[in-house]
């Protein structure tokens, strides 16, 4: 128990010190566009279609939730507003950062894994290149990029499934369910999801690249890291959700 | 050129390294010759600086390096070519992209001068058309010869080459040790070789040095190390499964 306790906190103060490399990184070395191009394509548009079943299946869900606890108290014109409140403040961000993580986060901790086992790493450090600033920072600045406009992606489809479920499926007057959207979504409310985007983007990169650049052993060792980026970045996303909805408005 | 000084070098309780002392004269190939896991390998990344040693002191061209930092040492790192020992090609990208990675990254070539001096490289080391492969599509033969190609491309003085021989066959060997001569005496390079393969070794060493449980045992000619009257070495380099080697482990 206390080995394990060391070599987690061993791994955070990596992870720190990985972030603290990326962010000096970040400011003082030139960004490579096209790196950061192929990336946000990575990150952003081959995730789009998961991320759009998530979204517009979770959106449906909860406007059936929604709707049989508010008609008991006549309040079904309000399903709009829980949906949308509910989806742009947190299933919105937290649920697309969980795809991610599980889509991006494992394949970057994969490649950067066996990049990692076969000496790649090695032999980009011979070449006096810095591996952080060839892999990493692309992978962090398409990150916090892609993830906030993910966010609103995902945020739209899961509006748009609670208003197919709300108008077509429960009857709700069309014009009644924009208006109860409209008028009960703030633009904090907005901000808020996309501020927790762009922490969790951090997130997924941060500890998938440590990972993948720990990873030790061969096949076996490149698996582990995989597993262990997902399983991180997952806990880290939630636990982080809960201090980040504490602190913002 | 290369000064090596009682280097010591350990993993959680295995001491691999129990202060080598080496020196590598200039335009010499030295070949240090040990059991798989004796610490070779690990021997070489120090040497450049991928890895710093517990202790002691390791000079190139008279400069310190385990104290640098990581920008100091990328400097030192363009002395050195080095052939990994599974070629360590990024599988991303296409030969001649590996090929010409230092040149795109470190200097203001335009696309033809870089596209030129890659088919020089490659056609030193007897490669021809295959600048559009990709390394998964490569034999291992041809992976090394690649690798080296890269390795070269730094117009290093030190070369470094890290089991060059092993996984291919033969012929193919003869091949690399060939290549390796010829390299050293058409641009002149400083080479050190860690390697087992003992038709390799006296194919193209200078100097031959034996590490044995993480010290340097004898160094000498290769005329030197074969009537060498040490029992390690010679169950060494007979291939004995008899003696005080096995003895030992």
């Amino acid at each position: 128990m206390r080995k394990r306790l060391s070599s987690f906190l061993i791994t955070l103060g990596e992870m720190s010190l990985l972030f603290w490399q990326i962010l000096i990184g970040v400011v003082r070395s030139p960004w490579r566009g096209k790196s950061i191009l192929d990336q946000m394509v990575q990150i952003g548009i081959n995730t789009l279609p998961v991320t759009s079943i998530m979204a517009i299946f979770t959106g449906m869900v909860l406007a059936v939730q929604t709707y049989h606890k508010f008609r008991q108290f006549e309040l079904e014109s309000w399903v709009g507003s829980v949906v949308a409140t509910s989806v742009t403040r947190e299933l919105g961000p937290v649920l697309t950062a969980i795809v991610v993580a599980g889509r991006c986060g494992s394949s970057t901790a994969a490649e950067l894994g066996t990049m990692k086992v076969t000496e790649q790493i090695d032999a980009l450090k011979t070449l006096a290149v810095d591996p952080i600033r060839f892999l990493v920072i692309p992978r962090f600045l398409a990150a916090i990029v892609m993830l906030p406009l993910l966010t609103v992606f995902t945020d739209f489809v899961a509006i748009l499934g609670g208003y197919l479920m709300g108008v077509f499926r429960f009857g709700i007057r069309s014009s009644l369910y924009i208006d109860a959207t409209t008028n009960w979504l703030d633009p904090e409310d907005i901000l808020s999801g996309l501020t927790k985007a762009l922490f969790f983007g951090i997130i997924i990169i941060v500890v998938s690249c440590q990972r993948g650049l720990d990873a030790q052993g061969g096949a076996e060792g490149v698996g582990r890291a995989t597993t262990s980026a997902v399983v991180i970045s997952s806990i880290f996303i939630l636990v982080s959700d809960y201090f980040l909805t504490l602190m913002l408005p | 050129m290369i000064t090596i000084s009682n280097l010591w070098r350990g993993f959680n309780k295995n001491q691999v390294l129990r202060g080598v002392t080496l020196t590598i004269e200039e335009g010499e190939t030295m070949v240090i010759i040990g059991r798989s896991g004796c610490g070779k390998s690990i021997l070489l990344k120090q040497i450049v600086g991928i890895m710093k040693p517990d202790k002691g002191e390791i000079f190139i061209d008279g400069v310190e390096i385990t104290s640098l930092n990581e920008k100091e040492l990328s400097q030192v790192r363009l002395k050195f070519g080095m052939l990994f020992q599974g070629g360590a090609l990024f599988d991303s990208m296409t030969v001649a992209e590996n090929v010409g990675f230092y040149l795109s990254e470190h200097t203001k070539l335009s696309k033809e001068e870089i596209s030129l001096r890659v088919k020089e490289r490659l056609s030193l080391v007897g490669l021809e058309g295959v600048e559009h492969l990709m390394p998964a599509e490569l034999s291992g033969g041809m992976r090394k010869r690649v690798a080296l190609a890269r390795a070269i491309c730094t117009n290093p003085k030190v070369l470094l080459y890290d089991e060059p021989t092993t996984g291919i066959d033969p012929v193919m060997s003869a091949g690399i040790n060939r290549l390796i001569r010829k390299l050293q005496h058409e641009l002149n390079l400083t080479s050190l070789v860690v390697t087992h393969d003992m038709a390799c070794v006296y194919d193209i060493a200078d100097r031959i040095a034996m590490l044995h449980k993480g010290e340097i045992i004898e160094i000498g000619t290769p005329q030197e190390i074969r009537s060498s009257p040490n029992p390690i070495v010679q169950q060494f380099i007979i291939g004995s499964s008899e003696g005080p080697i096995t003895g030992d482990s």
